[in-house]
């Protein structure tokens, strides 16, 4: 031991392992990595599972693949349920590629869910349904555009914080939907029920799900193209990337958050008409349910890139849909089925850091060396 | 290979045929009782007092019909949206007869959902359509808890005498306190009868009610009772899911009414009595008719004849002497009808006695006040429908605040 002591006096000590930012790593060797991750989260999952619940893991596992795929019905409400993740998670993404920290979608989601529900109490009945459903996506587009386009015009103009503004916008946008609540039922109960058999979205091929789905897979591939093959597209990359640049190549910085902004905000609005219009058919303050902020962690895990966007709303809405089948056949509350969507979640976005980076240990390093 | 596989597959399906059919009774007409299938949706899991209350009315009917495991299903946390349909739909696909709800909000949606599944029974409580949609596998269904909440104020009114006769205040300072959730008919019916239960042996009481805004909030509940007892209130009760009010009541020893279930294990110092919805015997009268292929009533109010509205024990040491037995005498009363707890005898409104009051029993966009609910002077409460819609404020109780939501 003083050996050593005395040999390594000279230099620094080094560590055991250290972390190098990997150089660009081959698609096979990554995916090899995540099927890696899922497999260790599993035996995780299998073991946690034994030692908390004392069930066999597999009736677990099988628990889960079958409420996202057990039938057919189940397959629809997977599709419909990524369907309006997705939406969301399309519409912060622009945002997010400009490196503007929208955590408003919730809000902006809301308020859209408003626009929608008010044309439908002031309106249902008094004008031409076609009307109706035009003025629904209108007013809930715009709605959903101006509560994303206040916080931008505060960063634009004073450098205003904007994660802490949208997010309080969404505070704002509850209250709003709890006082209209009171507004629209004066029993007190603040209960809306099914606004029905007026601005009806129409049923294609005989299911309502259908038409949600269509929208937003037209919606990835457009947004596809936006971000990627547009001037744009292009300003946004920009921008997210270093905003100096960008007025140095005559940006407008001002100009790029704003419009980004209000597009974003415009998309979370349509989001709440799909959702309003289509599925619910009233609205309630949890009408959005969290979905604003799942939608970041689908387009984060995604790299931002729409297409890739399709993989993890799938992930995460066969996971929600896969714990809720584990509670009800196991018959007992969330509490278990969360930490197994949580270790499974985890390990996910845990390896994308071994993607990024690798672990070098010492005696690598010195070999490299050599 | 192959031969041999699909022949030993043949005899393996043939085998489970005939054990299948081995255990099952002789079938007459329809589904057996041992095929039967319970569905239940919960907003919330057992974490909320409120979904806990129903969960444990569907293990007690259980046990008392011997279903098994497998013929109840419970769906958690399914909100009062799209998915409350699909919740519902899931379950006639698991074969449910029976489907169940439990939240005010999930009704529109279940209501869908019953549309479009005429062949299974859909049961919700606290609702209000039934009986106006007339669909024949549609059921609302309550209970008179205010005759509960009456019997609780007994209690509290015994306890103000108490405190009157031992000098610790005077009869003008017989003051309540009432942590309310929202201004709205079930709420108002509950501490109105809460009330009329206290003054029935308490003359000079009073009561400050404020409101939370909230089904379930800890910290609004504390905060809002230990208001009300810096105002002068010497009794809380509420009605909101939290132990916040029972709670700020042991912390300062305030004598406590509780809601939902003995608060008794946290608060030894102050708690008196609850009361709460028992809907065991609903479940067990909804799964029995389902089961005998009978209809299931339209909209059905359990009462404490029913086993439906139950208080818990009283706790000795902090209630008056002599409390349970006035209970238990003012329960009979109640039972055979010679006492009703909104006799307009008992109230004023402005001081004055009601003679007739028009309340919203049918529902409608208008929210018109249809229906005459007073004869032979007295009030009649969950008798034209089950949810309650005694929503008038009487003389003696004062609403701090009011919280539409």
């Amino acid at each position: 031991m003083a050996k050593s002591l005395n040999k390594g006096a000279g230099k620094t000590r080094e560590p055991l392992f250290h972390i190098v930012k990997r150089p660009t790593i081959p698609l096979w060797k990554s995916w090899v990595i995540r099927i890696i991750a899922i497999l260790a989260a599993f035996l995780v999952c299998g073991i946690v599972t034994y030692l908390l619940v004392q069930r066999n893991p597999l009736d677990m596992y099988a628990s889960m693949f079958r409420g996202s795929l057990g039938s057919k019905r189940k397959l629809w409400k997977l599709a419909k349920d990524m369907a309006v993740l997705l939406c969301i998670s399309l519409a912060i993404t622009p945002a997010f590629r400009m490196k503007f920290w929208n955590i408003g979608a919730e809000g902006q989601v809301l308020v859209g869910c408003l626009a929608t529900t008010a044309c439908l109490f002031y309106l249902g009945g008094k004008v031409p349904d076609a009307i109706l459903i035009a003025l629904m996506l209108v007013t809930a587009l715009l709605a959903g555009a101006v509560w994303g386009v206040i916080p931008a015009l505060f960063k634009a103009k004073w450098k205003t914080n904007e994660t802490l503004f949208t997010l309080m916008m969404n505070y704002v946008a509850t209250y709003l939907v709890a006082f209209f609540l009171l507004t629209w039922t004066p029993d007190g109960s603040s209960t809306l029920g099914r606004i029905e058999g007026v601005g009806m979205l129409p049923v294609l091929f005989g299911n309502s799900y259908v038409l949600i789905i269509l929208v937003v897979a037209i919606l990835t591939v457009a947004m596809y193209i936006y971000l990627n093959y547009t001037k744009h597209g292009y300003e946004i990359s920009v921008v997210g990337e270093s905003e100096n640049t960008a007025r140095y190549i005559g940006i407008s910085v001002p100009k790029v958050i704003i419009r980004t902004m209000i597009l974003s905000g415009a998309l979370c609005g349509l989001a709440g008409f799909l959702i309003v219009g289509g599925l619910d058919r009233t609205i309630y303050t949890e009408s959005v349910g969290g979905q604003g902020f799942t939608a970041i962690m689908v387009s984060w895990l995604a790299k931002f890139d729409p297409i890739v966007m399709i993989l993890t709303s799938f992930l995460l809405i066969f996971l929600d849909q896969g714990a809720a089948q584990v509670a009800q056949d196991f018959n007992m509350s969330d509490a278990f089925p969360s930490i197994i969507t949580g270790i499974i979640l985890f390990f996910i976005i845990g390896c994308e850091f071994f993607i990024n980076y690798k672990v070098v240990f010492r005696s690598a390093k010195k070999e490299v060396k050599e | 290979m192959k031969k041999f596989l699909s022949l030993a597959l043949i005899a393996a399906m043939l085998l489970s045929c005939v054990v299948l059919f081995g255990s099952c009774d002789p079938v007459d007409d329809g589904k057996t009782d041992d095929e039967f299938k319970l569905g239940v949706i919960c907003l919330h899991d057992e974490d909320s007092t409120y979904d806990l209350n129903f969960i444990n009315g569907v293990k007690e009917a259980q046990k008392a019909l011997g279903l098994r495991d497998d013929q109840i299903i419970i769906k958690r946390n399914i909100p009062e949206s799209n998915a409350c349909y699909e919740a519902a739909l899931d379950l006639v696909d698991e074969g449910c007869d029976v489907i169940f709800a439990n939240s005010f909000g999930h009704e529109t949606h279940i209501l869908q959902a019953a549309k479009e599944k005429p062949e299974v029974q859909f049961c919700h409580a606290t609702g209000t359509m039934a009986h106006t949609e007339k669909l024949s596998n549609f059921h609302n269904a309550f209970a008179s808890i205010y005759e509960g909440r009456y019997l609780a104020g007994v209690a509290a009114g015994m306890k103000l005498n108490q405190m009157i006769e031992d000098g610790k205040i005077t009869a003008e300072q017989a003051k309540m306190g009432y942590v309310g959730a929202f201004t709205y008919a079930e709420v108002i019916s509950g501490y109105t009868s809460f009330y009329l239960g206290a003054k029935s042996v308490c003359p000079s009481v009073t009561m400050d009610v404020q409101f939370t805004g909230s089904w379930y909030d800890e910290n609004a509940e504390r905060s809002t009772a230990n208001a009300l007892i810096n105002k002068g209130c010497v009794l809380i009760s509420q009605h909101a899911d939290s132990m916040g009010a029972p709670t700020a009541c042991e912390d300062k020893g305030i004598p406590n009414i509780s809601y939902n279930g003995s608060t008794q294990a946290h608060c030894p110092n102050t708690f008196i009595v609850s009361s709460r919805i028992n809907w065991a015997p609903y479940f067990q009268y909804i799964c029995t008719q389902a089961m005998k292929g009978e209809a299931i009533a339209t909209d059905w109010t359990g009462t404490i004849a029913t086993g439906s509205v139950v208080l818990t024990d009283v706790n000795t040491a902090v209630a008056a002497p002599g409390t349970v037995e006035a209970i238990a005498q003012i329960t009979e009363e109640l039972k055979n009808g010679t006492r009703h707890v909104f006799a307009t005898a008992n109230f004023t409104v402005e001081e004055k006695t009601l003679t007739t009051y028009m309340a919203d029993v049918d529902t409608d966009a208008a929210f018109a006040k249809d229906t005459e609910v007073i004869s032979n002077g007295v009030f009649y409460e969950s008798k034209f429908r089950s949810a309650p819609y005694f929503d008038i404020q009487i003389d003696g109780i004062t609403l701090l605040n009011t919280n539409f939501g």
